[in-house]
């Protein structure tokens, strides 16, 4: 027991760098969700239980496209599938613990806390305590969750004519998602361009969100095969 | 659908695969394509709901300042809430000039 709570401590005291990266980008999404449409219950909520940064964001940009519910539910599974293989590696290093806490493992599995607990315990034998995982995800839940209240707090005091170009900082964020992995990878670069390429035909034929599934899946998929020609 | 439905939804379709490692463990293993795929679906996500929506503003100069804005202070690796703020003030600018 008193080693449980150690380990959950040192958990927080390792995830609180992930939680300040996470604060400021959840405020950022705050602000648009509101801008979005959604209130402070809706907006917070999503942070809340659905706890995924970038879908999120994708979400608020649906939101606004006007896509329909379940296409943005559709992204939002594709989106966050990449989950899958990150909880695979997640579970792998950690100690054999019960059900209930390999759910509660499992909820706060994100790209972050992901890399955190593989690549700072690689080459490192050892399992990881339960424990300190959850301590870690805390972290940044706590983090992710206070800036998105910050956020749709603040976003009732940005001026009218800010909040209209405030669409343009989803953009913003989205490409600067997008520019580091465009740097180093060439598959990246094909995949997003391909998927520019193809949502825009789609969106002449379809409505804004399923071009957006659809652009997606495809996208990922020339991607895959043109490396798969490289390999 | 309402709001908070499309939420419910969202928690469900990504809490499901974080969670299935969990209960299965050991017992599943993807073939290397699927994991290639899964890999390549943000980029093509980011693509998607970049192009050709930020073209699609009271005019496509706002998006294409802006969008050029948010390229090179990406390209600069200034942090990601700078590079949204910049974005943001060079759509407010275009908006007060055009």
């Amino acid at each position: 027991m008193r080693r449980n709570s150690k380990e959950f401590i040192r958990g927080i005291k390792a995830g609180l760098p992930i939680g300040a990266g996470y604060f400021p980008i959840a405020v950022a999404y705050g602000a648009l969700a509101m801008e979005a449409g959604l209130g402070i219950r809706d907006a917070s909520l999503m942070s809340l239980i659905v706890f995924a940064g970038a879908s999120q964001f994708m979400a608020a940009g649906m939101f606004i496209a006007g896509a329909g519910g379940l296409q943005i539910i559709a992204t939002t599974f594709f989106v966050n599938l990449r989950h899958l293989i990150m909880s695979l590696s997640v579970h792998h290093k950690l100690e054999p613990t019960g059900l209930g806490l390999r759910a509660l493992v499992s909820f706060g599995v994100t790209d972050e806390t992901f890399a955190f607990l593989t690549l700072q315990t690689e080459g490192e034998t050892s399992k990881i305590n339960p424990y300190f995982t959850i301590g870690l995800n805390t972290a940044a839940y706590v983090g992710w969750n206070l800036g998105t209240l910050l956020g749709c707090f603040s976003a009732q005091i940005i001026p009218a004519e800010i909040s209209t170009a405030m669409t343009f900082g989803l953009y913003a964020l989205f490409i600067g998602l997008l520019m580091p992995s465009v740097r180093r990878s060439r598959v990246a670069v094909v995949v997003a361009g391909a998927s520019m390429i193809l949502n825009t035909l789609f969106c002449l034929v379809l409505d804004t969100g399923w071009a957006m599934v659809l652009a997606t899946i495809a996208g990922a998929a020339i991607g895959t095969a043109v490396s798969e020609g490289e390999a | 659908m309402k709001p908070i439905l499309i939420i419910l939804g969202m928690m469900l379709v990504t809490y499901t695969p974080r969670l299935l490692p969990g209960l299965l463990m050991e017992r599943f293993h993807p073939p290397a394509w699927f994991e290639k795929w899964l890999k390549n679906i943000p980029y093509a996500a980011l693509g998607a709901l970049i192009v050709p929506g930020i073209f699609a503003g009271e005019t496509w100069l706002i998006g294409l300042v802006s969008g050029a804005v948010a390229v090179i202070l990406s390209l600069l690796r200034v942090h990601i809430v700078l590079v949204m703020a910049g974005a943001v003030l060079a759509a407010y600018g275009v908006q007060v000039l055009f």
